[in-house]
């Protein structure tokens, strides 16, 4: 049977529910953006708005540039001697590259977690009260107000307040884990990078964090690099895929994961990458 | 080997498995058009009998798509197939229902001779039949032109639907004495059309198993 093509298509309806980031405020806007180790190139051509209280997950194999990514975000990327950049981030509006930009300035407001929980070898006090001594805070009761607010926060308050003058060593992984991150919310920051959070912890203590992450975001914006790509799929709001130092793809998470645009992405997420 | 040769492997024995029941459908709702033509109602209780293996093969695939979820965590494409399986599955199934309500209703007829030639009935039947043969193999072959062109013969399966119906409502009041028999054969018509309607979902289903969007055919 003869069947025209535009009939058929005039009864076809997609949908699409595609929705704009420039409906958000942007926190970072990266331009251009390209880095070398020496002679090897890690990033090439990025181009990426990060949102404002979102969570902005970072996918993709190792080497693919994302953890390099996150730490030029911080520009802690510059301790390392032989790193060069071309092309701009904007943080607020202003190039962290600037000769003028102090770095302790975007530090104080942009926190980062590590893979590892990394307390100092103090008590558990000391820990998140370090960072505002640091900034000239002495008064022990403001000092107690942002301990509890930051480990409250930080979702592990009821865990701790019976022993905050303990040493932070004497706390499981996961318990760490959330300490660096009531540590990293007691300089009230704007942003929050997270380099693989819970690589390092067991199931329940990763859903804990995980948990604390969507909490979070109501007040603060999160980047997030994570291996686990059903961890992006169930915390982050938007999804970067690098591979080979560049963006292939960059999109809601719920479109990602659902229907991504490009053919590399799909191979990854599906786990037939290689 | 690729990385996830398992998961492929079981993903593919899914498919197998929605190919070997869209087979007992199509099975079936051959044998009730037959039985219907031959008003044969041992073959006609023998539908309803086999209508079991059909409905325990849907829960099989279900058990099967529910565990890959479970133990895979499938995305994208992948996640699209086990849910694509899962809901052929159902409308497979429901076709297995109505090759049953098509024989139920040629039980109920019995043996008394038919009004009139039925011809058309069968013909629309068989053709409706092969929308779902069709479907599947559009499925099979993941072939989109293909499930686009087989679900526009739903609106032939239609247009007969509405003229055969307005055929027997003549009938029923030329012919009072013949009203059950025509109730009957009005019946047939009904489930026929939805037997077309079925394959028509299995193109949609296999549409969005490709494009990752939902389609609608039927306008």
């Amino acid at each position: 049977m003869a069947v025209s093509t535009e009939s058929i298509q005039k009864n076809i309806k997609g949908k699409t529910t595609e929705t704009s980031i420039d409906e958000k405020k942007i926190v970072y806007d990266t331009k251009n953006l390209n880095l070398w180790y020496g002679e090897d190139q890690a990033l090439r051509d990025i181009n990426l708005k990060i949102a404002e209280n979102e969570v902005t997950a970072i996918i993709g194999p190792s080497g693919c540039g994302k953890s390099t990514y996150l730490k030029t975000l911080n520009r802690m990327v510059e301790l390392i001697p032989v790193v060069r950049t071309s092309g701009e981030i904007l943080y607020r509006g202003k190039n962290i590259f600037d000769k003028s930009y102090k770095v302790e300035a975007l530090r104080t407001n942009v926190g980062m977690v590590f893979q590892k929980p990394n307390p100092f070898p103090k008590s558990i006090y000391d820990n998140i009260a370090y960072g505002p001594r640091v900034h000239g805070i002495r008064d022990k009761k403001i000092l107690d107000e942002i301990v509890e607010k930051s480990l409250r926060g930080a979702a592990i308050w009821n865990e701790v307040k019976d022993r905050l003058k303990e040493n932070a060593y004497g706390m499981s992984g996961g318990q760490q884990q959330r300490l660096c991150i009531a540590r990293c919310l007691a300089i009230e920051p704007d942003v929050i990078l997270m380099d693989e959070p819970t690589s390092a912890l067991d199931p329940i203590s990763t859903l804990k964090v995980e948990e604390l992450i969507q909490q979070l975001k109501k007040d603060y914006s999160i980047i997030i690099v994570t291996h686990n790509m059903q961890q992006a799929a169930r915390i982050s709001d938007k999804t970067a895929f690098f591979l080979s130092g560049e963006v292939i793809e960059f999109s809601e998470t719920s479109k990602m994961f659902s229907n991504p645009e490009k053919k590399e992405t799909e191979d990854y997420i599906t786990g037939r990458f290689g | 080997m690729s990385i996830r040769a398992t998961f492929q492997g079981e993903l593919n024995s899914l498919k197998q498995m929605i190919l070997e029941l869209g087979n007992q459908v199509l099975d079936a709702v051959g044998r009730s058009i037959d039985a219907l033509k031959n008003q044969d109602i041992d073959k006609a209780l023998k539908i309803i009998e086999d209508d079991g293996q059909i409905n325990l093969m849907e829960e099989e695939i279900n058990d099967k798509a529910i565990l890959l979820i479970a133990q895979q965590s499938p995305v994208a494409i992948d996640l699209r197939r086990v849910i694509v399986a899962i809901k052929i599955s159902s409308d497979l199934e429901r076709v297995g229902d109505l090759a049953v309500n098509i024989a139920k209703s040629v039980i109920r007829i019995g043996s008394k001779p038919h009004i009139k030639p039925i011809e058309e009935i069968p013909r629309i039947a068989e053709l409706a039949n092969k929308m779902v043969a069709d479907s599947l193999k559009a499925y099979d072959d993941e072939d989109v032109s293909f499930a686009k062109k087989v679900a526009k013969l739903d609106d032939e399966v239609d247009e007969a639907y509405g003229r055969l119906t307005q055929e027997l409502l003549e009938l029923m009041t030329e012919k009072p004495e013949y009203i059950g028999q025509i109730t009957q054969l009005s019946f047939i018509c009904r489930h026929v059309e939805r037997v077309a309607d079925h394959s028509t979902n299995i193109s949609e289903h296999l549409l969005y198993l490709v494009k990752g969007r939902r389609y609608d055919l039927n306008d």
